[in-house]
C-alpha cells in the first residue's frame, strides 16, 4: 500500500509536468489540426479533381489512379484543364475582369475608409463607440438580405431611380442594376467594414505627439499628412486593403445578384462551370488558379509584416 | 541675484546676468492674462510672465497645476481661452505651431520611428525648403554637438533613452528656434544620466544662447537648470522667481514644502523690536526669535518656517559651549534618525512637543561607524533669527 501511495505522487507529477510542458504545443497544435482538416484537405481534394477528366457519371470526373492494368496503379494526371483555362480567353478575361474590379473597389474602399477610420479615432467619448458600432451593425443582418436591399435600392423603380425623378434630375429610370456600377456599388458596400476596423486599430495606436512634433518643425497639415501619418499607417492600409481586395476577386453573391449575366467575374463563372455545366474538374482548375493569384498578394503582405517586425 | 555693493553705498544690478531686474529691458516672450478652459475645468488662470532673452526658464509644479497647458499654449498646440502671448514682439494670436519661431522637445521625444536619426533630425530644415548639401551639413554639425554621428543611419528604436534624448533637442535645435520648449526634458532618463545631462542641457544653451523655456516637476531639476522658476499650483503662479529667492524666501506655506522641505510651525507674534520678531506657538512659553523685513502686528498669526539643513543640532553635553550667542535653542530628543552617507536626518521632538526635522553634514569620517548623535539622544537644536522666516500665506 505504502509503496504504491509512493508510486501515484510522481507518476501523477509526472504526467502534469508533462501537460504544463505540451501545454503551449496544444494550443498551437489545435488551430493548425483545424487548418489541416477545414483548409488543406479540401484544398487537395480539390488539386485532385482539377487533374482529373469530366465524364458523365457519377461522380462526374475519372479518378487519377487506374487499376485497370492490374497490379501497380497508374497515375493518369490530366492537364487539359489548365490548358483550357488559357485557350479560351474566356478565361483570362474574366479572371482580369475579377482583378481589375477587386483593386478599383479597394481603392474605392481606401478612399471612402481611410478618412472614416481617422475621423474615429479623432472622435472623442461615447461617440468613438457608436460609430464603430455603426461599421460593425451591418454585420447583424444576413449578408444576403443586404444584397438584396440593394437590387431594391438600384432597380428601374427602385430608390435611387424614385429620389433623381423625383428632384426632377432624370426624366426616365436610368439602368444601374445588372451593370458593373451595381456590382462596384455592392462590393465597396460589403468590404468597407474590413478596410475601416484594420485601418481603426493602426491608427488608434498612433501617437499624436509625432503629428504634433511634425507641425512644431514646421511642417504643414498635409505635409504633416505625407510624412507621418500615411507612413505610420502604412500596414493598416496593407491589412485592409487584403482583407477587400481578397475575398472581393472571388466574390460570387454580388456580381451574380447584382451584376446579373453581365459582369463577369471568377466567383460567378467558377459556379456556373461546376452548377450549370456540370464540369467539376474545370471547375477546381478555376479555385486553383483563383488560389495561387490571392497566395502572391498574401505573401507579398507577410513579407512586409516579417520586414516590419524584424525593425 | 548678482548685486554689488559699490563705492556710494548703493547697489549695483548686474543687468547682462539678470535682465528680468532692469526695468527698461524689453521681455522677449510676454504673457499676458492668458486664461485656458477646458470645459468647466480651468487648466491655466489669468496668468501673467515676462521671459528674457537668453533665459533658462522653469515652469514648475505637480501634474495638472497647468505648466504643460501654458507650454502648448507656446507652442501653439492649444489656443489661449483669454489674453495673449508675444515672442519677440510678435502677437502668436492665430499663428499655427508649424508658423512659430519656437520648438518643442517633446516629453516622450516623439521621435519619427520610420525614419533614421539623420532624417529626424533633418525634417525641419526640409520642411523649411533648406537645399540638400546644407541640410546634410546642418544635421552632422549637430549631430557632432550631441555626439551622435555614428548613430546617425540608426531608427529611434536602436538607441539608448539617452541617444534619444540627446535626438529629440537637436531635431529640436536645428532650426535654430527663437525659443526652445522642453517638457519634462529629463524625465526618462535614470539618476545619473539625468545628472550628467543637465549640465549638458546647460551648456548647450549657453552656447547657442537661445532662451529656453522647461516644464518640470522635480523641484531639484528646475534648480539646477533654471535661470528663473515660476512655481505653479492650480492654474496659477504661486511665486516667480531665482532658485535661490525661492528657496530662502518663500512667499506662502506651499513654496516652502514644494521647494525642498521645511519645519513649518503656527505661530504667533508677541513682541517686536525692530525687523526682530519674537513669535511663539500656541501653549509653548519660550519664544523664537526672527529676523523679518516686513510689517506685522504683535497677535497675528504667522507660519514660521525654517529649513532643516539651518538648525544646527549638537548632544546637549557639548552644546552649551558651541551654541552661537543670539540663536534660538531648543531642547529635545532623537526620534528618528537616517544616515544617508554626506548627511544625517534627524527627526527630534522638542520638549514642548514639537516635531522638528533637521539635517546635519556629515563632515568627519566615523571611523568606529557609530554616529555620533544617535537614537534617543538628548540634543540641543539652534538656529540664527536670520534662518528663519515668516510667512503670512
Amino acid at each position: 500500500m505504502a509503496a504504491s501511495d509512493q508510486l501515484t505522487g510522481p507518476w501523477y507529477a509526472r504526467i502534469t509536468g508533462a501537460i504544463h510542458r505540451n501545454l503551449t504545443s496544444l494550443i498551437v497544435g489545435i488551430p493548425f489540426f483545424w487548418l489541416l482538416l477545414f483548409f488543406l484537405v479540401p484544398f487537395f481534394i480539390v488539386l485532385k479533381l482539377s487533374f482529373a477528366e469530366s465524364i458523365i457519371a457519377s461522380p462526374p470526373f475519372t479518378s487519377l489512379l487506374d487499376w485497370s492494368k492490374g497490379g501497380f496503379p497508374e497515375i493518369a494526371i490530366n492537364t487539359e484543364n489548365y490548358l483550357y483555362l488559357i485557350e479560351d480567353d474566356l478565361y483570362t478575361k474574366t479572371f482580369l475582369n475579377s482583378l481589375k474590379i477587386a483593386s478599383i473597389c479597394t481603392i474605392i474602399c481606401l478612399l471612402i475608409g481611410y478618412p472614416m477610420a481617422y475621423g474615429i479615432v479623432r472622435t472623442q467619448g461615447t461617440w468613438r463607440y457608436i460609430f464603430l458600432l455603426l461599421i460593425i451593425l451591418p454585420f447583424w443582418t444576413s449578408f444576403l438580405l443586404r444584397v438584396y436591399a440593394w437590387m431594391g435600392i438600384l432597380a428601374d423603380q427602385g430608390t435611387v431611380n424614385d429620389i433623381l425623378l423625383y428632384l426632377g434630375l432624370i426624366d426616365k429610370p436610368i439602368k444601374l442594376l445588372y451593370k458593373p456600377i451595381a456590382v462596384y456599388i455592392g462590393i465597396v458596400y460589403t468590404y468597407l467594414p474590413f478596410m475601416i476596423l484594420p485601418l481603426y486599430a493602426n491608427m488608434e495606436k498612433l501617437d499624436s505627439s509625432l503629428r504634433e512634433a511634425a507641425m512644431d518643425l514646421g511642417a504643414n497639415p498635409v505635409s504633416t499628412f505625407f510624412t507621418v501619418t500615411l507612413p505610420m499607417t502604412l500596414p493598416g492600409i496593407i491589412a485592409g486593403s487584403l482583407l477587400v481586395f481578397i475575398p472581393a476577386t472571388g466574390e460570387f453573391v454580388v456580381p451574380d445578384l447584382l451584376g446579373g449575366g453581365n459582369v463577369l467575374m471568377i466567383g460567378r463563372l467558377l459556379s456556373s462551370e461546376f452548377n450549370a455545366n456540370h464540369d467539376w474538374p474545370v471547375a477546381s482548375a478555376i479555385a486553383v488558379v483563383l488560389l495561387i493569384v490571392l497566395v502572391v498578394p498574401m505573401m507579398l503582405y507577410h513579407k512586409v509584416q516579417a520586414a516590419e517586425a524584424s525593425n | 541675484m548678482n548685486v554689488q555693493a559699490s563705492s556710494d553705498g548703493e547697489s549695483q544690478v548686474d543687468y547682462t546676468h539678470s535682465p528680468w531686474l532692469d526695468p527698461s529691458a524689453t521681455p522677449f516672450i510676454q504673457i499676458k492674462n492668458i486664461n485656458k478652459q477646458f470645459g468647466a475645468f480651468t487648466a491655466v488662470n489669468d496668468v501673467s510672465l515676462d521671459i528674457y532673452k537668453g533665459e533658462l526658464f522653469a515652469l514648475l509644479g505637480g501634474s495638472g497645476c497647468g505648466k504643460t497647458t501654458l507650454l502648448r499654449m507656446l507652442a501653439g498646440f492649444e489656443t489661449p481661452t483669454s489674453g495673449s502671448i508675444i515672442i519677440d514682439g510678435v502677437d502668436m494670436n492665430g499663428i499655427p505651431p508649424y508658423e512659430r519661431p519656437v520648438n518643442m522637445m517633446f516629453q516622450s521625444y516623439a521621435l519619427f520611428p520610420h525614419m533614421s536619426v539623420h532624417k529626424n533630425i533633418a525634417y525641419g530644415l526640409k520642411r523649411e525648403g533648406v537645399a540638400k548639401a546644407e541640410r546634410t551639413q546642418r544635421t552632422n554639425e549637430i549631430l557632432e554637438m550631441v555626439e551622435l554621428e555614428e548613430f546617425a543611419k540608426r531608427k529611434p528604436h536602436q538607441l539608448s533613452g539617452g541617444q534619444r534624448q540627446r535626438v529629440a533637442l537637436a531635431r529640436a535645435l536645428i532650426k535654430r528656434p527663437k525659443v526652445l520648449l522642453l517638457d519634462e526634458p529629463l524625465a526618462a532618463l535614470d539618476k545619473r544620466l539625468r545628472e550628467q545631462t543637465q549640465f549638458e542641457l546647460m551648456n548647450i544653451q549657453e552656447k547657442l544662447g537661445i532662451t529656453f523655456v522647461v516644464v518640470t516637476h522635480d523641484q531639484e531639476e528646475a534648480m539646477t537648470l533654471a535661470t528663473r522658476i515660476a512655481v505653479m499650483d492650480k492654474g496659477d503662479f504661486e511665486q516667480i522667481g531665482t532658485p535661490a529667492q525661492i528657496y530662502e524666501n518663500p512667499r506662502s506655506r506651499f513654496i516652502a514644502s514644494f521647494i525642498g522641505s521645511a519645519n513649518l510651525l503656527d505661530c504667533a507674534v508677541t513682541k517686536r523690536d525692530g525687523d526682530f520678531y519674537s513669535v511663539s506657538q500656541p501653549g509653548v512659553d519660550q519664544p523664537i526669535v526672527v529676523e523679518y523685513d516686513g510689517e506685522l502686528a504683535v497677535g497675528a498669526n504667522v507660519t514660521l518656517a525654517v529649513r532643516p539643513e539651518k538648525i544646527h543640532v549638537e548632544k546637549r553635553s557639548v552644546a552649551n559651549s558651541s551654541v552661537a550667542q543670539g540663536s534660538n535653542q531648543l531642547n529635545g530628543v532623537v526620534k528618528e534618525m537616517a544616515y544617508l552617507g554626506r548627511l544625517s536626518t534627524y527627526h527630534i521632538v522638542t520638549d514642548s512637543g514639537v516635531l522638528i526635522e533637521v539635517t546635519s553634514p556629515n563632515q568627519s569620517r566615523y571611523r568606529d561607524g557609530n554616529h555620533p548623535i544617535d537614537w534617543d539622544d538628548e540634543v540641543t537644536i539652534s538656529f540664527a533669527p536670520q534662518s528663519a522666516v515668516l510667512l503670512t500665506e
